[in-house]
């Protein structure tokens, strides 16, 4: 494989092989920006692949009090699934039992669009018949009676089918230490980007997977040519150096963001250097047959 | 481009309708088409040309000068465009209304905004009676839309109101936001007997109470609610006065117990 370097990286000449997902966004707001950070991270939390999640989603932003609906401290969050409906599952779910449930928290739209998910519209039955409708300044807003006062939901978000999902960014070290600084620099780079979020535990996932396995019923396994402990014994992807693999797992409104936030990554990682952070940089991809977005490294070099 | 400019002659001696006078209608026609629309409401005839001063311009913004509260219905059914009224006008102002904006710098008569859909309707003087309220006959009233008072409403403000927002930032007579079925009445002062009479729905805010509150509205507290903070942002736009009253904890009587009773009044003026 062909390789390019940046300030003593090498960066592989591969690409990202992503797919199309389903998306939303929300703004949730509360009294103070913690408690607006816990619903969302309530609310996203168990949502790191849609193998087992159900849904992938993670916070976009924080939002300062001048900007949100009710003028109150707020975060955006995103969402992606690979259906229309079971991103209304998964959102009806996380905003219910997420939510709806934190102290003085509200929740907004943080999508427009024709299509839109039900938000305010399917929770309104927690209310029991003291839910309240209003409209104003076009919008549709639910009023639920709680213990700490009123929940405040829009009806509706919009539903972006323009979205997608799995991007990523492959970064290989000498060992855990240096592996993990260049792969914290890349996240915090990726997280600055709009529209974009690295779903994994603190934006890394450590497992990379591949489709299927050798069980019946396993839907995805452990990459084994990306395991350092296999190098030996397995048809390996890393060179003797590598000691240490973590992966950035992109997901992202539209192409736009996830090439952003791919490029954002990279960037990151090559300002950090092969000494102090990574020694190489790939992506992973099913040789360009399942995925119609394919995220080229070389046109994502800083 | 320049408005369509109509100025009144003089005092018309008969009332006038003024309902076909909307940017939608008059947007094809011609100077001499316009002048004979007939506008009279008795047997003596009366055409746009003996009443008015007519300048053409452009048809969707239209100006009327030296108005008198002898003009009945400026602006029914008005579907987009501007309607700048420079003077006072009668009856059903922007009675139908869809979209668009309608201006009265002077006061309007009763019924302004009846069974209006959409749009804006700004008057800077007084309101007369029944402000977005049904003509007999009909289900209800408003349906959508913003009506903001500069001045004081007569009674029966909101009658039947079923969507849409009213801002009073005067005073209103009696009997405000009577069987309301929906949407939002604010009154920035005070408000006179008997507030959300046999309302079902909606959300009246008051914000320096009324005269006399019915027994059938039920004390539940005072509250710093996060809708309200919602509705602060939206009237804003409309009213900074009245956008001050939401700004505050209020207390919330919830009502008209004798009918559905899942209304609300909101009342300030207590700190």
């Amino acid at each position: 494989m062909r390789q390019l370097t940046a300030n003593g990286v090498r960066i592989d000449d591969t690409f990202a092989e992503a797919f199309h997902m389903r998306a939303t966004a929300l703004v949730i707001t509360a009294d103070s920006a913690r408690w607006a950070r816990q619903a969302a991270l309530t609310m996203t939390g168990f949502a790191t692949s849609v193998i087992g999640c159900g849904c992938e989603a993670g916070i976009d932003r924080e939002i300062g009090k001048g900007e949100t609906p009710d003028g109150r401290p707020g975060v955006r969050v995103l969402l992606f699934a690979v259906s229309t409906s079971e991103l209304q599952t998964q959102l009806q779910r996380r905003v219910a039992q997420c939510v709806l449930t934190s102290p003085g928290s509200a929740c907004y739209a943080g999508l427009d669009g024709e299509e839109r998910l039900k938000l305010g519209n399917a929770l309104r039955y927690f209310g029991d018949g003291w839910q309240i409708s209003k409209r104003f300044g076009g919008k549709h807003f639910w009023r639920l009676p709680v213990m700490d006062g009123e929940f405040v939901c829009e009806a509706t978000t919009g539903l972006t089918k323009d979205a997608v999902g799995g991007g990523n960014l492959l970064i290989m070290g000498r060992d855990a230490r240096t592996t993990l600084a260049a792969a914290e620099a890349a996240v915090d780079a990726v997280r600055a980007v709009a529209d974009a979020i690295a779903p994994f535990p603190g934006g890394i996932a450590r497992s990379g997977s591949k489709v299927g396995s050798k069980y019946k019923g396993v839907p995805a396994s452990t990459n084994e040519a990306y395991c350092p402990t296999l190098k030996g014994a397995v048809e390996s992807a890393l060179d003797p150096e590598i000691g240490t693999v973590l992966e950035i797992v992109i997901d992202g409104l539209n192409p736009a963001s996830v090439a952003s936030a791919m490029r954002a990554g990279i960037a990151a990682i090559a300002k950090l250097g092969a000494r102090r952070g990574a020694l190489r940089v790939g992506a992973g991809n099913y040789g360009g047959k399942l995925g119609p977005h394919h995220f080229h490294l070389k046109d994502l070099l800083p | 481009m320049n408005p369509l400019i109509l100025t009144l002659r003089r005092r018309p001696e008969q009332r006038l309708d003024l309902s076909q006078l909307v940017p939608h209608r008059l947007a094809s026609m011609t100077e001499a088409e316009i002048a004979r629309i007939a506008i009279e409401t008795t047997r003596r005839r009366i055409a746009v040309g003996d009443a008015f001063r007519l300048r053409m311009g452009d048809a969707q913004s239209i100006r009327i000068e030296d108005a008198d509260d002898r003009l009945d219905q400026v602006g029914e059914g008005l579907a987009g465009g501007e309607i700048i009224v420079e003077g006072d006008v009668g009856s059903q102002a922007g009675r139908l209304m869809t979209a668009g904006r309608l201006t009265i710098k002077g006061s309007a008569g009763p019924w302004a905004g009846s069974g209006m859909r959409g749009g804006l309707i700004e008057i800077a003087g007084d309101a007369g009676d029944r402000l977005g309220g049904p003509l007999a006959g009909e289900i209800a009233g408003m349906r959508g839309g913003v009506v903001v008072v500069r001045g004081d409403a007569g009674g029966g403000v909101g009658d039947r109101l079923r969507r849409g927002t009213i801002i009073v930032e005067g005073r209103a007579g009696p009997h405000p936001g009577s069987r309301m079925i929906a949407g939002t009445l604010i009154v920035r002062r005070t408000a006179g007997p008997l507030p959300g009479y046999l309302m079902k729905r909606g959300t009246i805010v008051l914000g320096e109470g009324s005269e006399d509150l019915s027994p059938t509205f039920l004390d539940c507290g005072v509250h710093d609610l996060v809708a309200l903070r919602l509705m602060t942002a939206f009237v804003r736009e409309h009213s900074r006065r009245a956008a001050v009253v939401l700004g505050r904890p209020l207390r919330r009587f919830a009502g008209d117990m004798a009918v559905l009773g899942k209304g609300e009044i909101f009342v300030g003026g207590e700190d």
